[in-house]
């Protein structure tokens, strides 16, 4: 089972290994003319005051919470789908169950307005 | 001999990036290398044959939870450093104490292992060995879905909790 | 050592080199169609009909200067094309593109590894590549490309909820996470799972849309708002990775919907024996010709719909797919259970 994996550690190697290699083959070949102007972040010919880096809004923080519930309920259902022929209508029970719950989060997070982006 | 070889040297490379998750001073930067640990660890779980495991670490931990943390970076943007508790030797005694507990627990973990073969770990893994053929999701899929059945409908609720939780701490704001 | 190390190398070059191929004729062709759409010609000055434009392009961008800017994060600034392109490579090792093939005597599987979790390995990798974009935005330290990884990257999840659970109903159908298994389940079944479950396949490719930043999803690149998107700092060969990237995803998605809709290398009608002399034709030319009408269908959805408003976008992926495919789920289940 183990050398299944074996290629796909060969392909992290060399995919890492092309990436590094063009980026040092292309700093070989393209010129380096640079000056205080070009090296300034481009907004549109205006001088930056301050740091880019501010504060932001919080809806990103709810939208990556609830896709890290959401992404930990449906990795629950993997395993269930590939062994659903043996569960029958018992491992549906479960999931129905087990999708109820997940339903009335949803519903929950609708009703509170966290999927609402305006 | 070989495989020995690998698991020593990914042990040592995840404690070496673990030391670096906790010393860099820059937090995007300390996110990135939990990022990197979470992937060797991964790799871990694949030698030992745990492959559906090492894909949900993958999805969940490196591909899900550090990128809520990223954002969170992001939404607190601390420009100064955090002000110094009135005791600074406060967080010395604090991680002496719980590196003590865990300790413990490990020794405990290796002691209890050594000696009683009863352990309940042991006996679900060999039944699972014994009664379901097949690869590694399926197993896991038997096992969830009838002996653990109660953790699994309870894992829900849990999520559900979060979910809550979550949006009445960001509803504040929204 | 020659089966576990030199073929599965020699695979990997050279699929690595049919990927590098296709993704600059895939922007060729995108240039091509975009502009038939448009009654233009496109490019015709490299080559005939421009069919050499891809290896001026690649010259050019080999070649181009390479700009840090003064408040980047050096480090993470060169990281973070490399953890975007990665990903979208290493995807590629599962997909099956035909079956085993007699090759100089020897039986060679045509794909590089076919593992038990073939599908949620795709889920996982393909999980990674949001990272690539987070951090190229925050290390430009510019405010337009950190907005646009900003929305981009939450464009990204949200669309991955409603794109994973799609893929349950999938296992549902075939009963196995592997890739091979997947579509050897369509042979047995005589069907390509397309016609079994259509509402899944609409949501796979509008999320699959929404994934690789396409049109009409491309808030991330809004000339109008965002500049050039999340790698507006970026030039020269950095810059050619996120492009790459991007293109390499769109081949990756339409290979994974190829292989779990439309049979993967099978021919038409699998199961119907008056066309077997389809099977003359070799396996790999099915997968790579459906392959190409998925993106064909990308580049032409490009040129023909205009721009979502990014809460509309939101709105679709949280409050229209993610229920749908929840539906579907116990739909699949429920009609599982009876037939």
């Amino acid at each position: 089972m183990l050398e299944a994996y074996v290629p796909i550690l060969i392909f992290v190697f060399v995919a890492t290994g092309f990436a590094i290699f063009t980026l040092i083959m292309s700093g070989l070949l393209h010129p380096e003319r640079y000056n205080k102007v070009k090296l300034e972040p481009y907004e549109c010919g205006i001088e930056p005051e301050t740091d880019a880096r501010d504060r932001y809004s919080i809806r990103y923080y709810l939208v990556a919470m609830l896709f890290v519930i959401f992404d930990v309920e449906t990795v629950f259902m993997f395993p269930w789908a590939v062994i659903m022929d043996e569960l029958a209508l018992f491992g549906l029970i479960e999931m129905i169950v087990f999708l109820f719950i997940l339903v009335v989060g949803y519903v929950y997070a609708w009703r509170k307005g966290a999927l609402e982006w305006a | 001999m070989a495989e020995a070889i690998v698991f020593y040297g990914l042990a040592a490379l995840i404690l070496g990036f673990a030391v670096l998750v906790i010393s860099t001073r820059n937090t995007v930067h300390s996110a990135l290398y939990l990022v990197v640990n979470f992937l060797l660890v991964a790799m871990l779980y694949v030698m030992l044959g745990a492959e559906f495991l090492a894909a949900i670490q993958v999805l969940v931990y490196a591909g899900g939870i550090v990128v809520l943390y990223l954002f969170v970076v992001m939404l607190v943007n601390l420009k100064r450093p955090p002000e110094t508790h009135q005791d600074p030797r406060r967080q010395t005694r604090l991680g002496l104490a719980l590196a003590s507990a865990l300790l413990a627990e490990l020794a405990a973990i290796i002691v209890y292992s050594a000696t009683g073969e009863s352990a309940p770990a042991a006996t679900a893994a060999a039944a699972a060995g014994a009664d379901i053929a097949g690869g590694n999701v399926e197993q896991i899929g038997m096992l969830l879905y009838t002996n653990y059945l109660i953790p699994f409908e309870v894992a829900s609720m849990l999520l559900l909790v979060a979910m809550i939780g979550a949006i009445v701490l960001a509803k504040r704001e929204l | 050592m020659v089966d576990a190390i030199v073929i599965p190398l020699l695979k990997i070059v050279i699929l690595l080199n049919a990927v590098l191929v296709a993704v600059s004729y895939l922007v060729l062709l995108e240039r091509k169609v975009i502009a038939f759409v448009q009654s233009r010609l496109g490019p015709m000055r490299v080559g005939p009909h421009g069919i050499l434009q891809p290896i001026a392009d690649a010259v050019k961008l080999m070649t181009k200067e390479d700009i840090t800017p003064a408040r980047a994060d050096r480090w993470v600034f060169t990281a973070a094309p490399i953890m975007v392109m990665v990903p979208a490579l290493i995807v590629f090792a599962v997909i099956p593109f035909g079956p085993e093939v007699e090759l100089f005597g020897r039986s060679v599987p045509l794909y590089i590894t076919d593992i038990n979790i073939g599908l949620l390995y795709i889920v996982s990798v393909a999980s990674l590549g949001v990272y690539g974009i987070i951090l190229g935005g925050w290390a430009s330290n510019s405010k337009y490309p950190l907005l646009s990884s900003l929305r981009a990257s939450a464009q990204l999840i949200s669309y991955e909820v409603a794109v994973t659970m799609t893929l349950v109903s999938m296992i549902l159908m075939a009963g196995t996470l592997s890739m091979v298994g997947i579509v050897e389940s369509q042979r047995d079944a005589s069907l390509w799972f397309i016609f079994a479950q259509p509402v899944a396949f609409a949501i796979f490719f509008i999320g699959g849309l929404a994934e690789t930043n396409r049109a009409p999803f491309d808030m991330p690149e809004a000339e109008q708002e965002l500049t050039g998107g999340f790698h507006t700092e970026y030039s020269g060969m950095r810059f050619a990775l996120f492009f790459l990237a991007e293109y390499a995803n769109m081949i990756v998605i339409s290979s994974v919907a190829t292989t779990l809709f439309l049979g993967g290398y099978l021919r038409p009608f699998p199961g119907v024996e008056g066309l077997a002399f389809l099977d003359l034709i070799p396996a790999w030319s099915w997968f790579v010709l459906k392959t190409f009408v998925f993106l064909y269908v990308f580049l032409w959805i490009r040129a023909t719909l205009p721009r979502y408003r990014y809460d509309q976008l939101m709105r679709l992926g949280w409050k229209v797919l993610i229920p749908i495919a929840i539906g579907n789920v116990v739909v699949t289940g429920v009609a599982k259970v009876l037939l």
